[in-house]
């Protein structure tokens, strides 16, 4: 039963990666992802003259605010449109194991597009010091940020057929989640709301982990905020509750 | 969970279904049963319930209230066993684009559950079944509309379900194509429980062995193509007459 569960996931997962590469959609994103990217890379190095890639990581999150949304923005509004959301809910398979798999589709795509963005530190480090840590912490926060704007993503894409809403709406959502927590949001925010906003924020916990500090607190908050938001979206799935 | 000891041997027990959308009532305490290997022709105006009732008969859609029992399970509490043993062609036939027909086949066969030795023969039955030999290779994208409807109804049989529901097959075909996608359906049925909905009347007499018509989502009407044409004078007279 249990191999089953997983098996039906993986056939649905595969079908999900897949429709990535046979729609323009996957050399769009990797290639805006690797332009921009080595680009806002490599014109501050020159300039710095230093071998580390923390301007890079600070400017990842507002990359992928953008990325994420536009990855998910179609996973359910597409399904709805074209009324293959009427196949895929008449299957004899459970509305998690459908979420489950739209949601590791789009993490694993946005995987293989981390990974040939590797060039960037590779050469950082061929044309200087690379300090290794703040690096692998560096990739390993943008997973789990990534991760968690395509839940938030693809919850939103759930709730209507318009993939344009939801690439906009998408965005704003994301943009809140990440913002909440930054500094200068904190400093207009009453004082006891502050920690409590410092926490929920996706945007504080991602720079901890991008300094090297892979504290199990910001690993946890991550798992947690991807959780609900595929709770949320197994949810409206399960009411048929979309416009 | 009782276990349903049933001594009828209807397919598909549909008891007081009822449908709200708001305070739309859309279906108004519908009931009806359908044998097994029977084909059921489903007419009635547009609006009048036919899709939503078979929404609900393929769990995509939650009942109001009422019941609907597959084979002697309950459709609320055994979802997944149900959807397994029913094949559904929605009325905009639900195909991903971007893939190509064999693709998408061999996608619905690997997520119906058919073993791995199971799917190749299986494919090459369905495509022959439903004559897709010519376009096995092409992008669904491309594919005319009765082509599209014959994939729509390859996903449908994939699984050997026992049941069919198919939500207006034959619209917007040409007439040869309404004759083929009849015979298909007469073929396939032999063996099978089916329910189809459509506009065109002759199809009706031609394929069905008992008709129902509904009309603001009650039953106004029901019997064999013969008990209708013989009571009204024609089919069409009997389609008039009970949903005016």
């Amino acid at each position: 039963m249990k191999k089953e569960y997983s098996k039906i996931i993986y056939i649905l997962f595969k079908k999900e990666l897949m429709s990535y590469f046979n729609s323009p959609i996957a050399y769009v994103f990797i290639g805006v992802f690797l332009v921009v990217g080595n680009w806002l890379f490599f014109n501050s190095f020159f300039i710095i003259g230093q071998a580390s890639m923390r301007g890079y990581f600070s400017l990842l999150p507002w990359m992928f605010l953008f990325l994420a949304p536009a990855l998910t923005m179609r996973l359910w509004a597409e399904e709805k449109k074209s009324g293959t959301i009427e196949f895929l809910l008449t299957l004899p398979l459970t509305d998690w194991q459908v979420v489950l798999a739209k949601f590791l589709g789009a993490l694993v795509f946005l995987f293989f597009s981390l990974l040939l963005s590797l060039t960037i530190p590779f050469s950082a480090a061929w044309l200087g010091n690379l300090d290794l840590g703040p690096v692998i912490g560096g990739y390993l926060g943008a997973l789990f940020l990534g991760g968690s704007y395509l839940a938030l993503g693809l919850f939103i894409s759930s709730l209507t057929k318009n993939q344009i809403i939801a690439f906009i709406l998408g965005l704003a959502a994301c943009f809140i989640a990440f913002i909440v927590g930054a500094d200068f949001v904190l400093a207009g925010a009453p004082a006891a709301l502050a920690p409590v906003m410092r926490f929920l924020g996706l945007g504080s916990h991602f720079n901890n982990i991008a300094k090297g500090i892979i504290d199990t607190k910001d690993v946890i908050y991550y798992l947690s905020f991807m959780f609900l938001f595929l709770w949320l979206n197994v949810r409206v799935m399960e009411k048929r509750s979309w416009k | 969970m009782n276990p349903v000891v049933h001594t009828y041997n209807s397919m598909i027990e549909i008891k007081n279904l009822t449908k709200k959308f708001g305070q739309n009532l859309v279906l108004d305490n519908l009931s009806f049963s359908v044998a097994k290997g029977e084909i059921l022709g489903f007419l009635g105006p547009n609006g009048a319930g036919k899709t939503t009732t078979m929404k609900i008969i393929t769990s995509f859609w939650p009942a109001t209230s009422g019941s609907i029992l597959i084979d002697g399970l309950d459709t609320a509490a055994n979802s997944l066993a149900a959807k397994g043993q029913i094949g559904y062609l929605p009325e905009t036939v639900p195909l991903y684009e971007d893939m190509k027909v064999s693709e998408y086949l061999r996608f619905v066969a690997e997520i119906r559950g058919l073993t791995k030795d199971k799917i190749k023969p299986r494919l090459k039955e369905v495509r022959t079944i439903c004559g897709l030999v010519k376009v096995w290779h092409r992008p669904i994208d491309e594919l005319s509309k009765g082509f599209r409807q014959r994939v729509g109804l390859a996903q449908a049989i994939m699984h050997q379900p026992n049941i069919l529901i198919l939500d207006e097959p034959t619209t917007g075909l040409d007439p040869n194509q309404i004759v083929e996608i009849r015979d298909l359906i007469k073929t396939i049925g032999r063996e099978k429980t089916v329910i189809f909905s459509t506009h065109i009347l002759s199809e009706v007499s031609a394929t069905c062995d008992r008709v129902i018509i509904i009309n603001n989502g009650r039953i106004v009407g029901q019997g064999t193509p013969g008990e209708l044409e013989k009571n009204y004078g024609s089919l069409e007279q009997a389609f008039r007459e009970l949903t005016k």
